[in-house]
């Protein structure tokens, strides 16, 4: 009964989500919306780069930016995707209470909402690493990559980034609706711990732990591994971990990221159920 | 009879400027009061945001750009603020008081909906010159920016004169988002990341095509921030776009075109919204 419960919640909220993100125009436009704003992002930092290097695409940092850019889309998606139903349900649609009294498994029922945005992001990721292999020569050959590592650390990425965006969504019950990108907010922010689009060895040295106990840095020094092997060599951040070091090391910190959100969540929902925070609206 | 005098002296009718006044202050009261109600924002809109713009100025220092462009990045990430304000609690905000009911009460009451609009921009204002003014101030001393402003004056005139066109193109696009149901909040979405793109947030404009260029120069943001660029660092006027003079002038034509605009447009539309029953409307 329990099992059955869980599995209803994640399968009904993943529908839902996916309606609500993509039936509001019709597939041509929202082909569109998909596609334009994560390419804006790459673009951002292809301009960066190349005003100052004048176009030097052969250097291994540009795909060094590129790929961890381009992965770290999976980051915001997934997170804001979770986080976000909170605020949706509870001061656009004011579902969430009845949420609350419906026999469903509401992190269950968040983690399913959060889907619809792991699958946009995965086509953000697609379009914008095509576009860097046809127009920025990044160096992606199908033959080369380990396809094996590959999978294996994204499924493992997603999931410990469902775990963050769980912690994020169930602080998210705590606080008021001053701001509509939460998790986008999140994401950016770590961003400059993360490896994601410089070595960390740029960062100043009394940040850098930050970057180490982040599980994010091992889940984007894997996925450039698993695509272009060479990048991750150049760069010394992570040289002296294998690859199964590196994913035992993945596992251990999503592991203890999913115990964490266990805990933030039981808290949150607690004091948001004491305090009568789960139908209150705000808008400033 | 001494109740009703004291009711009727309270209700006492007031019109033209004095309502319109009164309404500014009203729209603009909650936003400045929320602020002060629950401080989570200083964590979501000041700290965070912190963090993304550092995470632009390490990309600079990977690839080894000069100093003066890691001023450029602290400068844009602030002014994302004023941009994020326009978009999602001017334009979009409509839509969502439209969802909370109170668009129709604001049509019913004899209060102006430009006078609405201007209390929600002169709140957003002041919350986002907050939060632009910490990032500045924290990307300054963090980043050891050096500012060499060359002309008070004209820096102090085209901050005004940005916004003001800024603040006037939220109002009118505000009056299309009357219209909007769901599509509002994704259209929100969709205008962030291009928009840093193409108005240079991160890098000088002039990097791109001349046309390019100077079809962005239509969001007041592009010359504002290409204007102050040149009036705050050494390399500013060597990478600026137009001379600070012609950028001057374009923004005081851009602030005429965008406030008669709003003014027009949102006559337009409040008719056309009511006339087609779109202000109670609530497709979800």
């Amino acid at each position: 009964m329990k099992q059955s419960e869980t599995v209803r919640s994640f399968t009904m909220a993943t529908w839902l989500g996916w309606q609500v993100e993509s039936n509001w125009t019709d597939p041509f436009l929202f082909a569109i919306y998909v596609i334009i704003k994560p390419l804006a992002t790459a673009a951002i930092l292809v301009v960066m780069y190349s005003i100052i290097t004048g176009g030097d695409y052969n250097s291994p940092l540009f795909p060094y930016i590129y790929l961890g850019n381009a992965f770290y889309t999976y980051v915001g998606a997934v997170m804001a995707g979770v986080s976000w139903a909170v605020i949706d349900d509870r001061e656009h649609y004011k579902t969430l209470k009845y949420m609350y009294i419906a026999p469903i498994n509401i992190p269950f029922y968040w983690l399913g909402r959060g889907v619809s945005r792991f699958l946009i992001g995965t086509v953000a990721v697609f379009v914008i690493l095509t576009a860097g292999v046809w127009f920025l020569h990044l160096p992606l050959d199908l033959t080369q990559v380990n396809w094996g590592l590959f999978l294996v650390s994204l499924l493992i990425g997603v999931t410990m980034l469902a775990m963050m965006g769980l912690i994020l969504a169930s602080l998210t019950l705590m606080i008021a609706h001053h701001f509509f990108m939460i998790g986008e907010a999140v994401a950016g922010a770590l961003y400059l711990f993360s490896g994601a689009i410089f070595p960390l060895e740029v960062l100043p040295a009394w940040l850098r732990p930050i970057g180490y106990a982040m599980p994010i840095t091992y889940w984007l020094e894997l996925m450039r591994r698993s695509l272009i092997g060479d990048v991750a060599e150049a760069f010394p951040t992570l040289a002296q971990f294998s690859n199964l070091q590196l994913i035992g090391i993945l596992v251990g910190l999503t592991v203890i990221f999913a115990l964490l959100s266990v805990v933030v969540f039981r808290w949150c929902n607690h004091r948001a159920r004491e305090l009568g925070l789960i139908d209150r609206v705000t808008n400033y | 009879m001494g109740t009703e005098s004291l009711a009727l002296s309270r209700s006492e009718k007031v019109t033209g400027w004095r309502l319109f006044l009164k309404t500014v202050a009203a729209r603009a009261y909650p936003r400045i009061v929320g602020q002060q109600r629950e401080k989570s924002w200083i964590f979501f809109e000041i700290l965070l945001p912190m963090l993304a713009v550092a995470a632009y100025v390490y990309v600079y220092r990977a690839i080894g750009a000069p100093e003066d462009y890691v001023g450029f990045v602290v400068i844009g990430g602030a002014m994302t603020a004023f941009w994020m304000n326009v978009l999602w609690s001017m334009s979009s905000q409509l839509y969502w008081e439209k969802e909370q009911g109170n668009l129709s009460l604001y049509i019913m009451s004899p209060s102006s909906m430009m006078a609405i609009l201007l209390g929600m921009a002169v709140g957003g204002l002041f919350a986002s010159t907050l939060r632009a003014l910490a990032v500045i101030a924290l990307g300054s001393l963090l980043f050891k920016v050096q500012y060499s402003v060359t002309n008070f004056t004209q820096l102090t005139l085209v901050f005004l004169l940005a916004m003001t066109a800024l603040y006037g193109m939220g109002m009118m696009t505000a009056s299309l988002f009357l219209l909007l149901s769901r599509e509002a909040w994704h259209l929100s979405n969709l205008a962030q990341e291009p928009i840093y793109l193409v108005s240079g947030f991160y890098f000088p404009i002039k990097s791109f095509n001349f046309w390019v260029a100077a079809a962005a120069s239509f969001i007041p943001l592009t010359l504002g921030l290409d204007a102050m660029r040149q009036l705050i660092f050494s390399s500013g006027a060597a990478l600026g776009f137009l001379n600070v003079t012609v950028e001057i002038l374009v923004l005081i034509g851009l602030c005429v075109l965008f406030l008669t605009g709003a003014k027009l447009l949102l006559d337009y539309m409040e008719r056309l919204a009511i006339y087609e029953g779109r202000i109670t409307e609530s497709r979800r």
